[in-house]
């Protein structure tokens, strides 16, 4: 058996796929987060719970309705999108001008009742989710075994991930959405329906964490709590990027997320702390965030 | 006079000598109310209140006094929690070092924290702080001292410098009244003194104290520190008085349970994160046999809160009242 730096290739490259599997979580999750903060000054704080949303829904659209994984990936983002929606239209709306704490403070006591509704529906433990037929099994590359899964996620991850970077900075659609993060007033008053953008934009990074949930569905057990220690790392994974580029946090996401994959190789135990590390070595250097701006 | 009075010469509006004479009454009230208490409710209960009370008010003095959000203020308090465990149990500590040597090590470690965290402001601040929180957490779920998911069980209460005996629950009630006492006098002549007024500066406009020649970073250090070792002071306490500490005490819910006390009592208030502390406990204890409904009580007090009732209980009764409480 090969090996690199006295470990076995195999799990060396497991490790790292894994690790890039979560970056793309915490890129997908990142990076709605930030385009919610950008337009509603919000830190959502139910980001987790609506990612373990996506994969409940999932679940349910595949026991109860016997609708398989293919639709669940269309349908849950929007389902969700759509609870998102009605959460800002009823409840964030009417934070607009208090000050950010009480978005965040709204969004974690949301995140609670979620989670807790979630847990006296289906217990604690996880339920399994099978991996789509279309999608099993894996290819030998030599030096370790892909599976087709785990690629799939990560290249449609990306994909996602960069088609939502091109909507934001190349399109006239993504324009308004920068103009109204700007300077929202100035965009209302040129005609352009600042609120309807500000709860479709919520609607859309909401969507963003179920579509993330459907494609955890498989690799991990569907459970109430997935996404509560899931967005307390997203959240170091933002103030290490910051939030005011896109790709910085694509990038970021991914990046730590193999870094993680590889801690895990060489040190185990410091694995779930080595984010939370890499946040506070970053505070003391950059104080802004890799990508962000000072403020 | 004099003394009274000096303070207010410096102050912002909130605390005039009219204004301070009915807190006064209102504090006299409390402690008379607190300590014929036991003679109607459980100690225990009583004990709990007044640990996570502190708690509150520590937490309190950040986000009402110097406007720092901290979503990670479960360090401290489990921290102290461990230390205080660890310390009587393992060394033999007895019970007044041991909740000492909790505090400084909570004060230690906000001092860490802090240094680490007011880099940041705003939004970040309390995102920093919730994520080094979690830090500390994974690394108590894998370090030998804690125990793991089992704690540290049954701490010894041992005896208040070698003569009160604190497995008397009454006696250890006196011990828990005084040191929450103690510790929310502490508090309320920061927020009333000098240095309690420039935090209240910094709160309404950094950038002004800044051009005043205020170091503002180290005000806030200072204080950030001070409410972390009152957090260790009452971690360390209810480690002592429930025989326990354990992962929960450390969790991310824990930082969330003081938050909404501070909220529930009312943010920025004197008394209202021990309003707070006590309704919280009160419905934790009255919901604990309904599995996760104490969660979801939880999160939709969270939600009506932010709502319709920002002021808290305690700020809503001051306004009404028209007195700052």
């Amino acid at each position: 058996m090969t090996e690199l730096l006295g470990i076995p290739a195999p799990v060396l490259f497991g490790q790292l796929l894994l690790g890039l599997i979560n970056g793309a979580f915490y890129a997908i999750l990142s990076l709605g987060l930030a385009v919610i903060f950008g337009l509603l000054n919000i830190i959502n704080f139910t980001h987790g719970a609506q990612y373990m949303m996506g994969a409940f829904t999932a679940w349910m659209l595949l026991n109860w309705a016997g609708l398989g994984y293919w639709w669940a990936l269309l349908l849950a983002p929007l389902f969700v999108g759509l609870t998102g929606i009605l959460i800002e239209r009823f409840l964030l709306k009417r934070l607009a001008g208090l000050d950010h704490l009480y978005g965040l403070l709204l969004t974690f006591g949301l995140a609670l009742v979620i989670q807790g509704l979630y847990r006296n529906e289906f217990g604690s433990t996880g339920l399994p989710y099978a991996i789509p037929a279309e999608l099993r099994g894996g290819q030998n590359l030599g030096f370790m075994f892909l599976p087709n899964y785990r690629a799939w996620v990560v290249v449609v991850s990306l994909a996602v991930c960069l088609a939502t970077w091109l909507v934001i900075e190349k399109t006239r659609l993504g324009s308004y959405l920068r103009a109204a993060t700007e300077n929202p007033t100035l965009v209302q008053a040129m005609g352009i329906d600042v609120p309807r953008m500000v709860t479709l934009t919520y609607g859309f990074g909401v969507a963003l964490a179920a579509f993330a949930g459907v494609l955890a569905a498989p690799i991990y057990q569907v459970s109430p709590l997935m996404g509560a220690d899931l967005i307390i790392v997203v959240f170091a994974v933002v103030v290490i990027g910051g939030m005011g580029s896109i790709l910085g946090s694509i990038l970021t996401g991914f990046g730590l997320g193999v870094i993680e994959g590889l801690t895990k190789v060489f040190w185990p135990e410091a694995s779930s702390t080595v984010i939370f590390v890499i946040m506070a070595i970053v505070l003391l250097l950059r104080p802004a965030g890799l990508f962000g701006r000072t403020g | 006079m004099a003394a009274r009075s000096e303070p207010a010469a410096i102050a912002a509006p909130l605390a005039t000598a009219n204004g301070l004479r009915h807190q006064y009454l209102v504090m006299a009230g409390m402690a008379l109310a607190l300590a014929s208490a036991p003679l109607l409710l459980y100690p225990v209960f009583l004990m709990k209140v007044l640990c996570f009370a502190l708690f509150a008010c520590a937490f309190n003095l950040l986000i009402g006094y110097v406007g720092l959000v901290s979503f990670g203020h479960a360090a401290f308090f489990g921290t102290a929690a461990y230390a205080a465990g660890h310390a009587a149990k393992v060394w033999g500590f007895p019970p007044e070092l041991a909740v000492a040597f909790a505090t400084l090590c909570s004060a230690a470690l906000g001092l860490v924290f802090g240094w680490l965290a007011i880099r940041r402001q705003g939004i970040y601040f309390a995102m920093i702080t919730l994520a080094l929180a979690q830090m500390l957490y994974f690394f108590y779920l894998q370090a030998p001292f804690t125990g793991g998911e089992d704690g540290i069980q049954a701490i010894p209460r041992g005896r208040l410098l070698g003569v009160l005996d604190l497995s008397n629950d009454l006696v250890m009630y006196w011990v828990v009244l005084a040191v929450f006492l103690g510790g929310f006098l502490l508090i309320y002549r920061t927020i009333h003194s000098p240095f309690g007024q420039v935090l209240k500066a910094i709160r309404e406009n950094e950038p002004r104290a800044v051009s005043l020649g205020y170091e503002v970073d180290r005000y806030k250090l200072l204080a950030f520190v001070l409410s972390a070792a009152l957090s260790g002071l009452a971690g360390g306490t209810k480690a002592l008085v429930f025989q326990l500490a354990s992962l929960t005490d450390v969790h991310w819910t824990m930082s969330g349970e003081v938050v909404l006390m501070a909220l529930v009592g009312g943010l920025g208030t004197v008394f209202g994160p021990i309003v707070g502390a006590a309704v919280i406990v009160s419905l934790q204890n009255y919901l604990a046999g309904l599995g996760h409904w104490v969660t979801i009580v939880q999160g939709l007090i969270f939600v009506a809160c932010v709502l319709a009732f920002r002021r808290g209980i305690v700020g809503e009764l001051g306004r009404l009242l028209g007195k700052p409480l």
